[in-house]
């Protein structure tokens, strides 16, 4: 455990242009599909039109006759699957239900889910033989909401799913008594006694809430190139979070040793956790087996929209009990969250979060993952909390109207603070929730005054754990006094420069001498997702340890060039070796003589670091409903955050910038729409409505550090939490606007309107 | 089969002629027959803005253009920004305001700010904002973007200036 002191870094919280900017800015950065290979072909998949149906037949005699068509896979080229539970990260799933995913069996279990693929010689003839395929269906009845599945005479989408007692999240345990109608998995999260804290109670209210269906939206395509040599090496290309983990299960799979597989992670065009799982890359990989040569495949926006992601649409009941003072004594909260068509939605997470920031000492959870006829969800930034927290912050925020306390005076009066037991009984530790809360008191826009017709203001905050896994990094001294860092944490945006400054810290160096570079699963040990808001914390220690290592080897070879004992020599912070008798040798000079005292310096790392620090947040929002039409314009924003240390702030802020920013599209506009068979309607960009340049201001941030004691340099991640007060904060910036209290999201203004429109 | 058409262009500065599908798009003739990599497909029919680029000096979405419509046609793609080794100043704006962290729609807003600030030197955020309407970006919330090209502008002045 190091206790970070606050101390003036030399590097840490400067703000220095990234190491792959100019490439970025100038078209020369090599993403997933700019990948061109000799020979290569061309692959695109088929997608069922039916949200439910059996697949009676599949015939590609038609497609494989046509000039420049290579072949044509389904489910049944590919090694059966066994039932096993694999980790995914940020979620967890099962082997078959993962391969079902990737290309249906027997059954097509929702719009768009993927049942064969095809390699051309060029993609429009790619295209046009998807045409050719012909697939018989036979359609069955969808299953479109959580409350149509756990419906007492639902069908069931998988009949022998028997619903799961979980021991904790992540663990699941035996059968439960209460078998639910497609809820895969039943979880409890529970602390203190329920029945007295509402006893204590003087006040309860009680109120439900939902949201849609909503998708990362990275602007980059999924995309996958695979080369399956006549050696039996497969290598795939793409765009991924996870390369090591994208080759594990690859590899379980396609039943391939992890050796016979190398996954080289290019550029990254956004994730936001949706690029974890697998989809094309193992239809990629067969298809190349198929043909002998080199697949390329990208997908088209609507089968991102389709096919991969989305996080779930969820229903969420919450219940609180507080006195009169405003002090909360009970908690209650049932979540049902959308799984899509096989289990592993983020749902224990929601319950997990939602009371976090608060200190109230009896709380229960009953949280249910329940399957329907839509794509099966995947994670997205905080996957989890932000609907579990939209109802927690909007029922205090009817609690504070009713008590009538400030909003933020009440989530004062009741906040987590070191030694807070949450729900699943651990006790907080060097939180930073008060000091944001402070900050968000003392901010220029909550001491401002908000003027004019139909607006309001609103408050909200969110909790998120961030996550720790494993790392690997090298660090390799040059001759030039510069150091070649090596890094297994693929940059989604600006990791690199966030783990380069770390080492020049500990080395007491210039970031400029630092050479960042991520390698493919050959070339470096096990490193985990860029995701869970872990790289800049996990890949940080992981550096700094390399460059720990590399303090210690030179002050040997500096006794070696001073003959001296080297309990004598002493590499110092500023990056200067010095020794007895004022001698001294600047890392510059050192590197210079290793050749000729021994050879190469390196320090290398492979972490799993504990001791990760929660994030708390604080959203403030001020909009306008515009009275006739219901639309909302969101007219300031601040976001407050507890950063631990901010490594480089531009990227903190842009991570909270871009977060908050999603979070204003799930509450207002983003939102999948199906119609009664199941069909997605709006899978484009056009209708799938992210915010763009108009739909924001400019977003405020306040960083608040309060050193996470479990890091070097005090990082706790950042990227995640400012993705769970928003949509809470907007809702309650609605009602005070208009008095309307919207508890199903997103706020479009079709059912805003109806709302506001006086009853006739 | 369909039948290959030959198409000739000047693309960033260079007289180029290229046998395109007749169904290609400029985005896939760019990328797929081009080798020009730069231009990013984010949607492949309008909504983005990622395959930005400028023809005859108007700014259009490649992805909605015709390959074959281009010949005779000036081009500029993002990897015509840069002129003799030097940045235009939004590219160097971008890169100290940290504008990018994907960086995937980063190209197409590039070329859309390019075109902004040729035909307003000076802009306003609103401004800005509405001409950059039609790209989006998922990561940044947009906000240093905006910040990165207001910069630029005072910076092209400063130059010219
Ligand atoms: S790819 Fe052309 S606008 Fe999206
Ligand atoms: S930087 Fe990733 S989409 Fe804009």
């Amino acid at each position: 455990m190091v206790a970070p002191a606050k101390k003036p870094y030399r590097v840490i919280g400067s703000r220095p242009v990234r190491p792959d900017g100019t490439d970025k800015v100038t078209g020369r950065a090599n993403y997933g599909s700019d990948i061109r290979l000799p020979g290569m072909l061309y692959g695109r998949v088929l997608r069922s039109p039916h949200a439910h149906a059996r697949i009676v037949r599949i015939d590609p005699s038609k497609a494989l006759a046509h000039p420049g068509v290579k072949a044509v896979i389904t489910q049944a080229d590919f090694p059966a699957a066994e039932d096993v539970i694999t980790d995914l990260g940020e979620t967890a799933s099962n082997l078959k239900w993962l391969v079902d995913n990737v290309l249906a069996s027997d059954r097509a279990l929702y719009h768009g889910h993927a049942v064969a693929a095809v390699a051309a010689t060029d993609p429009h003839v790619a295209e046009d033989a998807l045409g050719l395929i012909e697939v018989e269906y036979e359609p069955l009845d969808p299953v479109l909401s959580v409350h149509e599945a756990m419906a007492e005479a639902a069908p069931r989408i998988h009949p022998h799913m028997h619903t799961v007692e979980m021991l904790a999240r992540f663990s699941p345990g035996p059968r439960s008594e209460h078998d639910i109608p497609n809820a895969a998995s039943h979880l409890r999260l529970e602390i203190g006694d329920l029945e007295q804290g509402f006893a204590e109670a003087e006040i309860v209210i009680e109120r439900e809430y939902e949201t849609g269906t909503a998708h990362q939206g990275y602007i980059e395509p999924h995309n996958g190139t695979a080369l399956w040599n006549e050696s039996g090496e497969l290598t795939v290309w793409l765009s991924t979070q996870g390369p090591f983990m994208m080759r594990d299960q690859l590899a379980r799979m396609l039943k391939l040793p992890v050796s016979k597989i190398r996954v080289i992670p290019m550029e990254i065009g956004g994730g936001f956790g949706g690029k974890i799982p697998m989809y094309m890359e193992p239809m990629a990989a067969a298809l190349s087996r198929k043909t002998g040569r080199p697949v390329k495949m990208i997908m088209q926006r609507d089968e991102v929209l389709l096919g991969t992601g989305p996080t779930s649409a969820t229903y969420v009941r919450v219940k609180l009990g507080a006195r009169r003072d405003g002090t909360l004594t009970a908690a209650e909260a049932y979540l049902a969250y959308e799984a899509g068509a096989y289990p592993g939605s983020p749902v224990g997470a929601g319950g997990m979060c939602m009371f976090s920031p608060y200190s109230i000492p009896h709380q229960r959870a009953d949280c249910y993952d329940v399957i329907v006829n839509k794509p099966k969800v995947s994670a997205y930034r905080a996957p989890g909390a932000p609907a579990g927290a939209f109802a927690m912050e909007s029922a205090l925020d009817e609690l504070a109207e009713q008590l009538d306390i400030d909003p933020l005076e009440l989530r004062q009066r009741n906040a987590a603070v070191d030694g807070t037991r949450r729900i699943d009984g651990a006790a907080f530790r060097s939180i930073g929730n008060e000091a944001v809360m402070r900050a968000a008191e003392e901010s220029p826009h909550w001491n401002s005054e908000l003027q004019g017709e139909n607006r309001g203001r609103g408050i909200a905050m969110g909790y998120w754990g961030n996550g720790g896994l494993e790392s690997s990094a090298y660090a390799t001294v040059n001759r030039d006094g510069t150091v070649g860092l090596v890094l297994g944490s693929v940059d989604i945006g600006g990791q690199r420069a966030a783990l380069a400054m770390q080492i020049a810290e500990t080395l007491g160096i210039d970031y400029e001498q630092v050479k960042p570079i991520v390698v493919d699963t050959d070339s470096i040990g096990y490193t985990a997702v860029t995701g869970g808001s872990r790289t800049t914390f996990a890949s940080g220690w992981a550096v700094h340890e390399a460059g720990l290592e590399i303090r210690r080897e030179l002050e040997a070879r500096a006794a070696r060039i001073w003959e001296v004992d080297a309990a004598l020599v002493h590499y110092d912070d500023d990056g200067v070796i010095r020794g007895p008798e004022d001698r001294s040798l600047s890392f510059a000079e050192i590197a210079g003589q290793l050749h000729r005292t021994g050879g190469t310096v390196q320090g290398k790392a492979d972490v799993m670091p504990e001791g990760t620090g929660p994030a708390f947040a604080c959203h403030i929002v001020d909009v306008e409903v515009d009275p006739d039409t219901a639309k909302v314009e969101v007219l300031r924003y601040t976001a407050i955050q507890d950063v631990g240390t901010a490594i480089h702030p531009d990227y903190v802020e842009g991570q909270i910038q871009g977060g908050a920013v999603q979070g204003v599209g799930m509450a207002l506009t983003e939102e999948y729409v199906y119609d009664d068979e199941g069909r997605l309607r709006n899978a484009s960009l056009l209708d799938y409505r992210m915010p763009t340049t108009l739909d924001v201001p400019q977003i405020e941030t306040i960083l608040v550090e309060e050193p996470n004691p479990g890091h070097p340099y005090g990082v706790r991640g950042v990227g995640e939490v400012p993705i769970v007060p928003p949509l809470a904060a907007i809702a309650n910036a609605i009602h005070q606007a208009t008095g309307v209290r919207p508890r199903t999201l997103p706020a479009s203004p079709r059912v805003l309107l109806e709302e506001m429109l006086p009853e006739a | 089969m369909s039948s290959r058409i030959i198409v000739s262009a000047e693309i960033n500065g260079e007289p180029t002629e290229f046998l395109a599908d007749e169904r290609d798009s400029l985005l896939e003739a760019l990328r797929d027959r081009l080798g020009l990599m730069g231009t990013k497909e984010g949607c492949n029919n309008g909504n983005c803005g990622a395959c930005a680029v400028l023809l005859d000096g108007r700014l259009v979405n490649a992805c909605l253009v015709m390959a074959a419509e281009v010949d005779g046609a000036q081009l500029t793609t993002v990897e015509g920004l840069a002129r003799e080794d030097r940045l235009v100043p939004v590219q160097e704006t971008f890169l100290e305001r940290g504008a990018l962290q994907c960086g995937i729609c980063t190209p197409g807003f590039l070329v859309a700010a390019h075109a902004l600030l040729q035909e307003h030197p000076r802009p306003t955020e609103e401004q800005v904002r509405y001409w950059l309407a039609g790209n989006l970006c998922r990561c940044t919330g947009y906000d240093k973007i905006i910040t990165a090209v207001l910069d630029a502008a005072d910076r092209t002045d400063v130059a010219s200036g």
